[in-house]
This record gives C-alpha cells, structure tokens and sequence, in this order.
C-alpha cells in the first residue's frame, strides 16, 4: 500500500518535472535592427532545440588552409581560431548559432535562418589580419622592371602577353592621358588626402616605364603616389596571378612586397585597378586594435573608423612620425583598402579605413566586427556546406508530424484490439512515454533533427515491446493457472532480463553512433538513447504501477483483460 | 483474449538450408547489381561534390534544364526529380579545382546559370549541400568504423550476459543483416547518405533486439531441468516467443509504413530500410542466428565440468540436424 504511494508519488514527481521542461517559456533572443546595432528580446515558445534541416539554415565545416604555408600544429591553431570564429558568427547577430571544434582539424558553423549565404561564408573565412605599410619610395619597381620583363618573357606570360600586344597603342595613348592628366589623376586615385608635390617625381618615373616596353612593363603604369602604379582592369586577373608566384618576390627588391588595392578608378574610358610596392615591414598590425565601427564619410564614402590600444596608439605615433609625408597603406588580408592616404604628423590612437566607393554600410558593418574580433590566426578554408530553406524545413515537420500522428493511432489500434484493458494501461504508459522523451531532450539541450524525429516515431513503434513482451509473460503465467496477482508479479519479473538485454545493446549502438555521426545522425542517438531510457521506465514501471493501482481496486479479481 | 499464433510447435529450424540458400542467393543478387553498378550510390556526403534542390515556380522542361546546367559546364551532373514535379535534385560530382579554389564555387555558377536562364525569383534553391572530399572520406571510414566497434561491442557484451557461443551467433545473424541490406540498397538503387547509416545501424539494433528476445528464453529453458537437445529449445524458443515477435513487429511496421507514406521524400530511403530491417531481421533471427548457434555447439561443445554430463562428443559436422538421441548438446 505505502509502496503503491510511493511509487505514484514518483510517477507524479516525473510528469511534473518533464511538463516544467516543456513549458513554453521566454527564451531570450538576439536580433539585428537594420541599422547593424543589437537587441535582445524574448519570445515564448516550447523549449525544443530544432536542427538546421527542420529550422533551415546554414551548416559550413571550415579547415585550416595549407596550401599556402605548412601550419605545425593544426589542432593548436584551430583552438585559436574557433575563439575568433565565434566572435564573429555571434556578432551576426542570429540566435543559437553552434560554433564547434569537430575532430582536430576542423570547425563546425551552424547558423539557422541565415538568407545569405555568401556573406556567412565570408564572415567566418575572411582572415583579416590588419597591416599599415608604407608604400615604397625608392623606385624599386621601376628598377625591377627589365628582371620582371624577363621573368615574364621566360615563364611565357602567355595569352596576357599576347592580348597586351595587340592593344599597345591603347596603352600608350591611356599612358599618355595619365602623363598629361597628371594632376587629375592624384585627385581621383588617392582622394583628398594624396598630395599633389609628388605627381613630379611620379611624372618622371612613369616616363622610364613606358620605355622599357617589356609584357610587364607595358601594362603597367605610374600612379599618383610613390609606389603606386595603375593598371588597366582587364590585365588585373593574369597581373594579379603573375605577381603571386614565388619567382616574382625574389625579382623584388629585398623587403618589398607587391599587393593590389580593392578600389578602381576610371580614367578617359578605361577602368583601371591599382599595384602597389610596399615595404614588408608593416608599421602596426591589428592585434593593437581595440574598436571599430562603421561610418558614412561624405569625402571617403563608406569607412570602418578603429581606436587603438594606449601601447598601439604610443607605437602608432612614433612610426608615423617617422614617415611624415610618406603613404600608409591600409592593407587587410594582403588587399590594400581604399587610396593609401599621406601622412601630415604623427597620428596618434585613432584612424579610419575606407572601403572604396560604391561600397554599402553593411561591407563596413561586417568588416568592423570582423576587425574587432581579430585575426584569424591560420588561413580557413570551407571544406563543407549545407544550406536548407525554411520552406523545405517547415514541409519537413508537417510531414513528420502527420506521420507520427498516423503512426500512433495504428500502434494505439493495435495495441486495445489486441490486449483491451491491459492495453489501455500500455496507452497510458505509452503518453508517459511521449511526454519523457520529450523532456529528456529539452533537459539535455538536444537537437531536433529530421531522422531524429523519424526515429524517435520509430520508438513509439519499439516502445511497445517491453509492453509486449511483460504482457506475453502474464497470459503464460496465467495459462500455468496461477492467480492474477503471481502471475503480474512473475510476467513483469520473467519478462525483465529479455527487456533489459535487448536494449542495453540498442544504447550501446546508439552510443556508438553519437561518438562517429555528425549533425543529424547526432541528433538521432540522442533521440534513440532517450527514448530507450523513457521506455524502460514506462514499461518497467509505470505500467506495473498501473497494475497495482487497479488489483488495489478491485481486490480479489479474478481475471485479467489482457 | 485475442490470441494469435498461440502455443504453437512448428519446426522452424528444418528448413533452415532453403532458408539460408534463399538469402544467399538474394545477396548475391545484391552484390552482383552493386558491381554492374559500380559500386553503392553513395550521396555527396560521402562521394564529395555540389548537391542543389531547387524548386521551380512552373514545372520545368527536364531536358532545358539538363541543358543549362550542361552550359554552365557541368557534364554529366544528375538532375533528378524530387516529389512533386516542381522540385528537382541536381548532383555535381566535382567542384573547382586549383590552390585558391573554394568548394562553393560549383553551387555559385550553377545558380547564376538558372537565374540567367529562368529568372530570378522563379527558381529557388531550397537545399544545398557542398561537399569537399576529404571530408567524404572521413564520413566514409568513420562509418565503417561505427559499425564494427558496435559489432565488437554488442560482442562483448552477450558474452558477458550469455556466453560468447551467444554473441557468436547474434553477430553473425547481424552480419548477414548488413550483407542482406546492403543487397536492397543496391537492388532499390537507394542513395546511401549518413540518414542511412543512421538507419542501417538501427536496423543492427533492431535485429540484435529480435535475437536476443530468443536468445533469452533459449537461456531460461536451457536452465530448465528437462535434458533436451539444443535443437528442441531452440525451436521451442522461438515458438513461444512467436505472439511477440508478431506483435511488435506489427507496431514497428505501423510506425515504419506511415514514416514512409506520409513523411515525405528526404526520410524516404530511412524509411525503406527500416522497413527491410523489420523482415531481415526477424529472418535473420530464426534462421541465421539459431542454425549458427547450433553449429557453434557443435563445433566447441560447451564443458563445464560435473555439473553437465558429458556433452556432445557425438559432434560430427557443423551442419546442424534434427533431434536425435545421440547429439544431447544442451545443458541440463
């Protein structure tokens, strides 16, 4: 009797704890006005974790980049990366996002309700590592020249060489246009801050380049600023792939690298995009920076304006000092930003980057958080994406749930046909079921998947087998002709090592999938892990509490509806 | 009560031989179109490479869109269609190759080549999936690896609740499981993506369970005073445990049957699978795990000292036979 409370008592404690972990409840929420700037807010609704491929969504797996370098230890740099990752995919702004070390090599993203894909991609990927350099004033790309004319000529700078001979002429006239406009051209290529004394030196240099007449030569032409040169838009893929190659460095002068800048300007017709000859050594770098935010120039147009840190700021001030008059380009992940703008005093903890025209709030909005979280300390590349519209998610769990629906009115069937009262005591066991297999996923912050939900009505189905098998036991007890009451006690007993053996392998093998599977299949052994566990208890106890509740009832039955 | 099948004595394990010679003949079937196939149709998950689903506001025209798809310089990409005929599945098998290359590049082309072709707005990509090879390869060894550590455990673990002639038997019923569906994956040209991992290690799990329900009442009339040879118990065994084999069964096919009805096309191949499982594994259960127990008892008669009377010294061959006086292999 008083083991009949307590076991009700506990039947009781159980569904009040699984309906607490299912109550619909505020769960805080963080979103993105339009203007980029966050707020939180909380919406009501049941506490289920749903998976990329019910909430659709955007699941990228990133790995570290070798091609360009050896990284030592993949595994270290991957930890030092997922920090910076996380920043910057939390920056997003999107709720419960999963941002994950997978293996030792690899990061797992996973962005719900994400619509731009591209730009997530980037986000996680882009390396920015920040670097401010002076651009060269010594001439040395000139001087290089006639090797890089050679270099070109011997590795066959093929179709571009060819293209670039037929459009000599035009070269020469665009050539003659930047030498005569002169002026002009320091206006529109390095905006206001350029200063115009140096167009002289630039005129005369620009003069020694159209001379040379070499495939390399020929393309290129002098800018506005030392170090600078223009090139025409059409010749800036193969330009751009030529001075990648590792033969090209060692042509340089030593302590000079070439990079090209994200801004264009058009000049008598013709586009063109822009080179530049750096000195190696970057006076600062990023890891100095401490904020950043976007902002509308109406001279500079879009621009990212960052603070530095008192040391940063302190070291700032005194390279900069050093290069009074010089150009500092603003070089993020190898790409110079915007016209490298002259140096007129030493700049102290503030400065402001310019992403170019035609550029919107966004780039800068994303550029910022990207500065601000920091660099990436090993190049990533994207080794997987997976991307589902929320259209395919919803169809998904409409159709999941119209199948489960079905799905238990036949187990139900089958089940009161088949057994009638002892049925109805599995039925109600079963609900138990349900509701705490349910609350074991909300308690254990599992995700919901699409095959999770298809195993999980796959449980229902196997649920009953405990049922079953205890019911089996009691009809074989009570044809040996023993009482009611022996024979529920013997059929739950006898019944125990079969059910207890059967799914002790099952969790084994649901273990086993959760150590190996990703993602959905995850989700799946959680599901299946759970539902064993709620099984076990139900038909365990649960119905043998149903049974002693109702021979309390009518003391002295006879016989058993089963 | 309603009872089904009730206290019945069928010789189940008689026809053992055309039981196993059907099953055999049904993997070799299996085996042979997966050859003539080249090998199992295995997902991007696994191969690496640009899956696209898209969905069409009006009902393309399949070979426009083969077309397209060939203009934008992917030959030979599978277009398929996806349930109703307004959403298609196209599989590119490589992506762009080359240092800086970047594995989304493939879908990146694919969908400005349809909103060139159809217009934007008018076709939409409602799943992508991307995949890098090495990645497959990884998925690939990791779920091999998957399915033997359960094996091996699932192993240990009978040996240790039975005895290891148990755990022999039911891992090797669960092998011809594998073997058996791996079979209808090939003949129902099924895609094997990780959903179908997930349901093929169910399926392991499932039968093990069946297996394992005999396996258990094959122990507890083994304990029984009665002297009776291994082949009686394990025919009573499975008679008794009939009822619920159907039972359950019938429940785990409702589940199964509206899964595959009414859940629509991406749980599909889970679904055929687990209906499959349903029938290999309680097959497998009577007349792969019973006739292997038999041979196993045979082969390595258990001798537990005095407690047993000398047990089968009469063990000639592996094959197992009917009852006869001279081959008491069970306990006592």
């Amino acid at each position: 009797m008083s083991n009949l409370k307590w076991r009700l008592a506990l039947i009781g404690v159980l569904v009040l704890v699984s309906a607490w972990a299912l109550f619909p409840r505020n769960v805080k929420v963080r979103q993105r006005r339009a203007d980029g700037t966050f707020f939180d807010t909380t919406t009501y609704r049941v506490p289920l974790r749903k998976g990329l491929d019910l909430s659709g969504g955007m699941h990228l797996a990133l790995e570290v980049d070798d091609s360009k370098g050896v990284v030592a230890d993949k595994s270290e740099a991957i930890d030092r990366a997922l920090k910076v990752v996380r920043t910057r995919i939390e920056g997003l702004g999107v709720s419960e996002t999963v941002i994950e070390k997978a293996g030792s090599d690899r990061i797992l993203v996973e962005i719900p309700g994400i619509d731009d894909r591209e730009r997530a991609i980037k986000m996680a990927q882009d390396q920015a590592f920040l670097e401010f350099q002076i651009t060269d004033k010594t001439n040395g790309l000139e001087k290089a020249l006639p090797r890089l004319d050679a270099l070109a000529r011997e590795k066959g700078f093929g179709g571009a060489a060819a293209s670039a001979a037929s459009t000599v002429p035009s070269a020469s006239t665009g050539l003659g246009g930047l030498l005569t406009t002169g002026k002009d051209t320091t206006k529109t290529a390095a905006a206001t801050k350029s200063d115009s004394a140096k167009a002289d030196s630039t005129k005369s240099d620009t003069t020694a380049l159209a001379t040379t007449g070499g495939p390399i030569s020929k393309l290129i032409m002098a800018g506005s600023m030392p170090g600078q040169f223009a090139i025409e838009r059409e010749h800036f893929d193969a330009l751009k792939t030529f001075f990648e190659s590792p033969d090209v460095q060692k042509v340089l002068p030593p302590g000079k690298v070439v990079r090209f800048g994200n801004d264009s300007t058009v000049l008598g017709g013709k586009n063109y995009r822009f080179l530049y000859l750096l000195d190696e050594r970057p006076i600062i770098t990023g890891e100095y920076l401490t904020e950043a935010k976007p902002n509308q120039s109406p001279i500079d147009g879009t621009v990212v304006e960052f603070g530095l840190s008192n040391e940063g700021g302190r070291r700032f001030q005194r390279e900069t000092a050093k290069h009074v008059r010089d150009y500092m380009a603003i070089v993020l992940d190898k790409v110079v930003m915007g016209a490298p703008p002259v140096i007129n005093s030493a700049i102290g903890t503030r400065g402001q980057i310019a992403m170019g025209q035609g550029r919107d709030l966004q780039a800068a909005q994303d550029l910022a958080l990207v500065l601000k979280a920091g660099a990436l300390p090993v190049p990533l590349r994207v080794a997987e994406v997976r991307n589902i519209g929320p259209s395919l998610g919803r169809d998904s769990i409409n159709k999941a749930l119209t199948a489960g629906a079905i799905a238990i009115v036949m187990i139900v069937g089958i089940m009161l046909v088949y057994y009638r009262f002892s049925g109805l005591l599995a039925v109600g066991g079963l609900a138990l079921y349900v509701l705490y297999t349910l609350a074991a996923l909300a308690g254990f912050d599992a995700v919901l998947t699409l095959p999770g939900l298809a195993g999980f009505i796959l449980s229902i189905g196997i649920a009953v087998d405990a049922n079953v098998l205890i019911f089996e036991r009691i009809r074989e007890e009570l044809d040996r002709g023993k009482t009611v009451r022996t024979s529920i006690d013997d059929g739950f007993r006898h019944a125990m090592s079969a059910i207890v053996d059967s799914n002790v392998t099952t969790i084994l093998t649901a273990m086993v999938l959760y150590q190996f599977g990703t993602g959905a299949v995850k989700g799946f052994a959680v599901t299946l892990i759970a539902g064993i566990a709620a099984s076990m208890i139900t038909s365990i106890f649960v119905v043998k509490t149903f049974y002693l509740l109702w021979l309390n009832r009518s003391r002295g039955a006879q016989t058993l509806s089963i | 009560m309603l009872r089904i099948l009730h206290d019945t004595k069928i010789d189940f394990i008689k026809s053992w031989r055309l039981a196993v010679g059907v099953t055999i003949a049904f993997i070799a079937i299996g085996l042979v179109g997966l050859i003539l196939h080249g090998g199992l149709n295995r997902s991007i998950e696994f191969t690496g490479g640009t899956l696209m689903q898209l969905e069409f506001a009006q009902p393309p025209n399949v070979g426009e869109l083969r077309a397209t798809v060939d203009a934008a310089g992917f030959r030979g990409a599978e277009i398929q269609q996806f349930g109703n005929n307004r959403e298609f599945t196209v599989r590119a098998a490589g992506h762009a190759t080359g240092a800086n290359a970047q594995v989304q590049n493939t879908a990146t082309q694919i969908r400005s080549a349809l909103d060139q072709k159809y217009g934007a707005g008018n076709v939409r990509v409602i799943r992508e999936e991307i995949v890098g090879p090495r990645v497959g390869e990884e998925l690939s060894r990791n779920a091999m690896i998957a399915i033997l550590i359960s094996l091996g455990i699932t192993m240990v673990y009978l040996a240790f609740r039975f005895e290891w002639r148990f755990g022999v038997a039911a891992v090797i019923a669960t092998g011809h499981d594998l073997l058996s569906t791996l079979a209808f994956l090939a003949i129902m040209r099924l895609e094997v993506s990780l959903t179908v991992v997930a349901a093929l290690l169910t399926v392991i799990g499932y039968s093990l369970n069946d297996t394992i329900i005999i396996f258990d009442r094959v122990r507890e009339n083994l304990k029984k005073a009665r002297p009776e040879p291994l082949y009686d118990v394990l025919n009573r065994s499975i008679n008794e445990t009939l009822p619920r084999s159907i039972l359950t069964h019938a429940t785990v096919a409702a589940a199964t049957l509206s899964l595959l009805i009414f859940a629509g096309e991406v749980i599909r191949p889970f679904s055929w699978i687990m209906l499959f499982g349903i029938v290999t594994g309680t097959f497998s259960s009577i007349y792969i795990a019973a006739p292997v127990l038999l041979w196993v008892e045979r082969k390595w008669p258990r001798s537990k000292g005095g407690k047993e009377g000398p047990s089968a010294r009469s063990a000639s061959g592996p094959a197992p036979r009917p009852s006869s006086p001279r081959t008491p292999v069970g306990a006592r």
